[in-house]
């Protein structure tokens, strides 16, 4: 048994009278590839948001690395080492491509507004040579060193979501939260980010929470698979474990066509 | 002779993070400050005074660019601060605080008080913050009014000129040289500030304030600090003010005199650095172009017509309105940018297609 980097247990989620989350329980696994999958108003958005600290959970209790994170604000999840991209870009689009990742280095710098105005007196000026390393890594990594110097609003599609993956890493995270990290997407794109996923995973020794639609890329790449249908968890397991689930294959395929195959 | 680079040649980061890009900018930036430094031996008393006035004005300019063109959020109280930090100046060099340490300190108290009137930004946005820092805004105009000890009252506040090592720093032509390294140093520090951690932090709260928290920044916090720098800019830039006119009064700081701090803002361009002198500059020469072109008018039929003379305070005011609407249709992102618009045309000149 591999220890657990993340551990959910009986979360639910309320909005007035709305059930996002009903109960949700799981565990992510030390180095695993974790996938949510579920269909459209599952509550896939809204779990991930209880981990990142965008929602806070109307009940139960979320623990990272044995920690309880249930009530603890987004920005003290980052040091921690939570990392997350959205699903909806969410880049800072009149900054570079550059200072978009060096913004994911926010937690590990640690000058101040003083020493950053002295900028040559006090060090700021040698610690962002020392991180700038670190981030043209993660630039030569996802490949964007062509961009470096873009406004990040002024880039395509696929570009920006692998900006938006190169802030992520830059918090040096020990868990990255993927919410559709391929959703529009062609079939090239997709290959190359799931290649930078399992990089990520391997490589980069990262533990992957990751929601995604394109089965697929999801039954290629899991280690293990959630699956939730109208905020509840009716399955988890290994991808062929799920697949051949009877309650999946309802959520997804509906009554009709599993009526059919009997 | 390019002062914008044609590429990127730079093989180190130190490089790479510089404020002015090719050894030609550095060195016609020094060439612009010697040239200033002889301002005072070329021009005449009254365009020295304008230009003091730019200077202390682009301070507290920049100051408010911090809080809303670099943090994105809104001030229309920055003129109390200014106000402040010129009282304060005044009252400290009262109990003895020699003035050129009296400025910085003016900027530190005033700061403070910002970060009392910032707190609500930290849970407020927009329109609402709109409305608290006005209240900020009349809270500190009837604290001048009624706080003899602080303001002098309605007869206002005297204090000295700017001495330093014995020398005495009385006059536009030896004062100007006080401001000019005090807008050296102010700029200096807001350009390192936006090419340092928080720095990029204030910028990331404003273009996406969700996914900066995500990343670890303290939204509060952040937005509470740009209350306070914005303060020390208006601070230091009231205190220079105080000890240039020698003279401190309520009357002066009302919120029309914040409008046109917003004003020098957006003509200067929002989020830009040297923006915000740019735009000091614009609205302390325009009204000295709109007089001279009303002197021009005068005596003509237009003059006749409109009495154009008993009215230019009321024509300075229009000029001001005209130039931000005429700005935010067709230059939205101000001076600044027109600036950087000019540069890449003479990198290219005479090819430029």
């Amino acid at each position: 048994m591999q220890d657990s980097i993340l551990a959910v247990e009986g979360v639910s989620l309320r909005f007035g009278g709305v059930r996002a989350l009903t109960e949700v329980s799981f565990e992510v696994r030390r180095g695993e590839v974790f996938s949510v999958i579920g269909p459209n108003g599952a509550g896939k958005t809204s779990m991930v948001n209880c981990v990142s600290g965008r929602y806070r959970p109307t009940e139960g209790r979320i623990a990272f690395e044995g920690q309880d994170i249930t009530r603890l604000p987004p920005s003290r999840r980052a040091p921690l080492g939570i990392g997350r991209t959205f699903q909806n870009l969410a880049l800072f689009g009149h900054m570079t491509v550059l200072d978009n990742i060096m913004v994911g280095r926010h937690h590990l710098l640690k000058a101040g507004f003083l020493r950053g105005m002295a900028h040559w007196i006090g060090g700021a000026r040698a610690e962002e040579i020392v991180h700038r390393r670190e981030v043209e890594d993660i630039i030569d990594f996802l490949e964007i060193q062509h961009v470096r110097k873009a406004p990040a609003g002024t880039l395509p599609y696929g570009l920006r979501k692998r900006v938006e993956l190169a802030r992520a890493i830059a918090l040096k995270p020990k868990l990255i939260l993927l919410d559709e990290p391929m959703a529009g997407m062609n079939l090239e794109e997709k290959e190359d980010m799931a290649r930078f996923i399992l990089d990520l995973n391997q490589e980069w020794d990262m533990t992957v929470l990751m929601i995604e639609h394109d089965m697929g890329v999801v039954m290629d790449i899991s280690s293990r698979v959630m699956v939730l249908d109208f905020g509840r968890r009716i399955a988890e397991g290994t991808p062929d474990e799920v697949l051949a689930h009877p309650q999946v294959r309802r959520a997804y395929l509906g009554e009709a066509v599993e009526e059919a195959a009997a | 002779m390019s002062t914008t680079p044609c590429g990127d040649f730079r093989t180190s980061y130190a490089a790479d993070m510089t404020i002015f890009p090719t050894r030609n900018s550095r060195l016609a930036m020094l060439a612009g400050l010697v040239v200033l430094c002889c301002a005072p031996l070329i021009l005449g008393r009254y365009e020295l005074s304008l230009l003091i006035q730019i200077g202390f004005l682009g301070i507290a300019a920049l100051g408010l660019n911090i809080l809303v063109g670099f943090t994105g959020q809104i001030s229309i109280g920055h003129a109390a601060f200014f106000g402040f930090g010129a009282f304060a100046s005044a009252g400290l060099v009262e109990h003895g605080v020699p003035v050129p340490l009296a400025i910085p300190l003016a900027g530190v108290v005033t700061a403070l008080v910002g970060l009392v009137f910032g707190l609500p930004a930290a849970r407020l946005k927009g329109l609402y913050l709109a409305i608290a820092t006005l209240a900020a805004q009349f809270i500190l105009e009837d604290f001048f009014a009624r706080a003899r000890w602080f303001s002098g009252g309605v007869a206002g506040r005297i204090t000295e000129p700017f001495t330093l090592f014995g020398l005495r720093f009385d006059h536009d032509e030896t004062y100007f040289y006080v401001v000019v390294f005090w807008v050296v140093v102010m700029f200096v520090a807001a350009a390192n500030l936006m090419r340092s951690r928080d720095g990029r932090a204030l910028i990331a709260v404003r273009d996406h304030y969700l996914s900066a928290e995500l990343m670890g920044i303290n939204l509060a916090y952040y937005r509470t600090l740009s209350f306070g720098i914005a303060s020390f800019y208006a601070g230091v830039g009231g205190a220079l003010y105080a000890h240039y006119l020698l003279f401190v009064s309520v009357e002066a700081f009302n919120i029309l005199f914040s409008i046109q701090f917003l004003a020098m803002v957006i003509i200067g361009g929002l989020g830009s650095v040297m923006g915000s002198l740019m735009g000091a500059a614009f609205m302390v020469l325009m009204p000295e172009v709109v007089q001279s072109a009303a002197q021009a008018l005068e005596g003509g039929a237009i003059d006749r017509a409109l009495s154009l003379g008993a009215s230019l305070n009321f024509l300075r005011e229009m000029a001001i309105g005209a130039a931000i609407i005429l700005f935010l249709i067709f230059e939205p992102d101000g001076l600044a940018r027109r600036w950087r618009l000019i540069r890449a045309y003479w990198k290219l000149y005479p090819y430029s297609h």
